[in-house]
């Protein structure tokens, strides 16, 4: 599967009832550091059949990375049954965010 | 067996790929993070010859598709250990062990942290690193940057058009810059300046609220703060490496300009080595030069 984009529009559907894990990648395109950390996002979301991965830019979806606090980019969440259970900050290498998505 | 193996796809690692491959030699590089390093979180670079303006990303792209193009091989696995087997090389990965005639470190430096110790817990809870990746969360809101260098500067400038009000707390009463950006911040009314002064608490609940600022002369102020940018410089990465190379007390890599280090077949590029000067010419120019000697060193073996 492909990176999906989310908006405030489809949060809900694409992550809060999402059936599998959902890990929902943060960004802008002025943060060069986001801008790396795409390709390592769209190879996990080809090979991870476990997770469905997400893309939020901040600039457009204000409310989304507020109300999840988010204020420093990049910045992974994972949500599981629509909760938040883990969370990353910065450019990270893959390994690190494959043992934050988990088994 | 790889003639040369790089440690680190920074601007450094990168120029050294490019010229090992254009003398023929197989190469592979490793790399922990992305390519690019640290300059991938600039906006713009304006120092760097030839061109005006260019933003660290497309800096680090052009340069890494440059060194695809010549043949280089990148994988992506961080590197944990060298061992020295005389005329071979072995370099372990997280993941791998690869064998090879010479090796090139060119890891660079990680931001350095204020060392306090609720820091780390408040990372994307009001402590940034970057201010180009977080600025624009602290929108007509109040910030402090710490530190005295060109980073710390920019950092303050760049803040400047986006927050209300904007703290920079420095050690020292004299900067450690270039003047223009100097004079450029000077002009600008929303920034207060605080000299001789060391950033010693974060108060938080949630999020960063306050830092307890604490001057040379022993008094000490409380400021309300939404963010605090840390840019007090820069650390190299070089422990994993120490049994092999000589490092100095501060863990840069005892090497010349010839790029050789302590150990025969070990060469060492850019930033993780002692030098006056750290940006991406000197990086650059240390790619060169760390990769020329690395060629003549296996060419002589
Ligand atoms: C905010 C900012 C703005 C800057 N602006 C400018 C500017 O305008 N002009 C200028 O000339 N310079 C600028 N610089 C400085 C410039 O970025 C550095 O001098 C340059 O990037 C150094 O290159 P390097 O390859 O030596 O190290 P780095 O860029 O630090 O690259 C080192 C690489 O090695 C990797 N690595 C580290 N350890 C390991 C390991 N164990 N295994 C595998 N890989 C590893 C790292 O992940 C990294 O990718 C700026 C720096 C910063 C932080």
């Amino acid at each position: 599967m492909s990176v999906i984009e989310v908006t405030k529009d489809n949060f809900e559907t694409e992550v809060l009832k999402s059936d599998k894990k959902v890990l929902a990648d943060f960004n802008a395109d002025w943060c060069g550091p986001c801008k790396m950390l795409r390709p390592i996002i769209d190879e996990l979301a080809e090979e991870k059949d476990n997770v469905k991965i997400v893309s939020i830019n901040i600039d457009n979806e204000d409310e989304l990375a507020e109300k999840y606090n988010v204020s420093s980019i990049p910045c992974l969440v994972l949500f599981e049954n629509g909760e938040e259970s883990r969370r990353s900050i910065g450019l990270i290498p893959k390994e690190e965010i494959e043992n934050i998505i988990g088994e | 067996m790889y003639d040369i193996i790089i440690v680190g796809a920074g601007p450094a690692g990168l120029t050294a790929a490019i010229y090992a491959r254009r003398a023929q030699k197989s190469v592979l590089v490793l790399e922990a993070k992305s390519y690019g390093g640290q300059i991938i979180n600039t906006l713009d670079i304006e120092n760097y010859p030839v061109e005006e303006h260019i933003s660290g990303f497309d800096f680090a792209t052009k340069l890494y598709k440059q060194t695809k193009a010549l043949g280089a091989e990148i994988v992506f696995e961080k590197v944990v250990d060298i061992n020295d087997l005389g005329n071979t090389k072995e370099v372990v990965t997280t993941k791998n062990k690869y064998s090879c005639k010479a090796v090139i470190i060119a890891t660079g430096s990680e931001d350095r942290k204020l060392g306090l110790s609720n820091e780390d817990e408040l990372v994307g809870k009001g402590i940034s690193y970057c201010a180009t990746c977080d600025g624009a969360f602290y929108k007509g809101k109040t910030v402090a940057v710490v530190g005295g260098g060109n980073t710390a500067l920019e950092d303050a400038l760049y803040l400047s058009d986006i927050a209300s009000k904007v703290y920079l707390i420095h050690r020292r009463d004299e900067f450690r810059a270039e003047e223009t950006t100097v004079e450029q911040l000077k002009k600008k009314e929303n920034v207060e300046f605080i000299y001789n002064s060391t950033v010693t608490k974060l108060n938080a609940s949630e999020r960063l609220e306050s830092i307890e600022v604490t001057n040379k002369d022993g008094s000490v102020r409380t400021i309300e703060v939404n963010g605090l940018f840390v840019a007090v410089g820069r650390i190299p990465e070089n422990q994993n490496f120490a049994k092999l190379i000589e490092l100095d007390n501060a863990g840069y890599v005892k090497a010349g300009e010839d790029c050789k280090t302590t150990c025969k077949g070990i060469f060492t590029a850019g930033d993780n080595r002692i030098k006056e000067v750290r940006q991406l010419v000197t990086a650059t120019g240390d790619g060169a030069v760390a990769a020329t000697n690395a060629v003549k060193y296996i060419n002589n073996l």
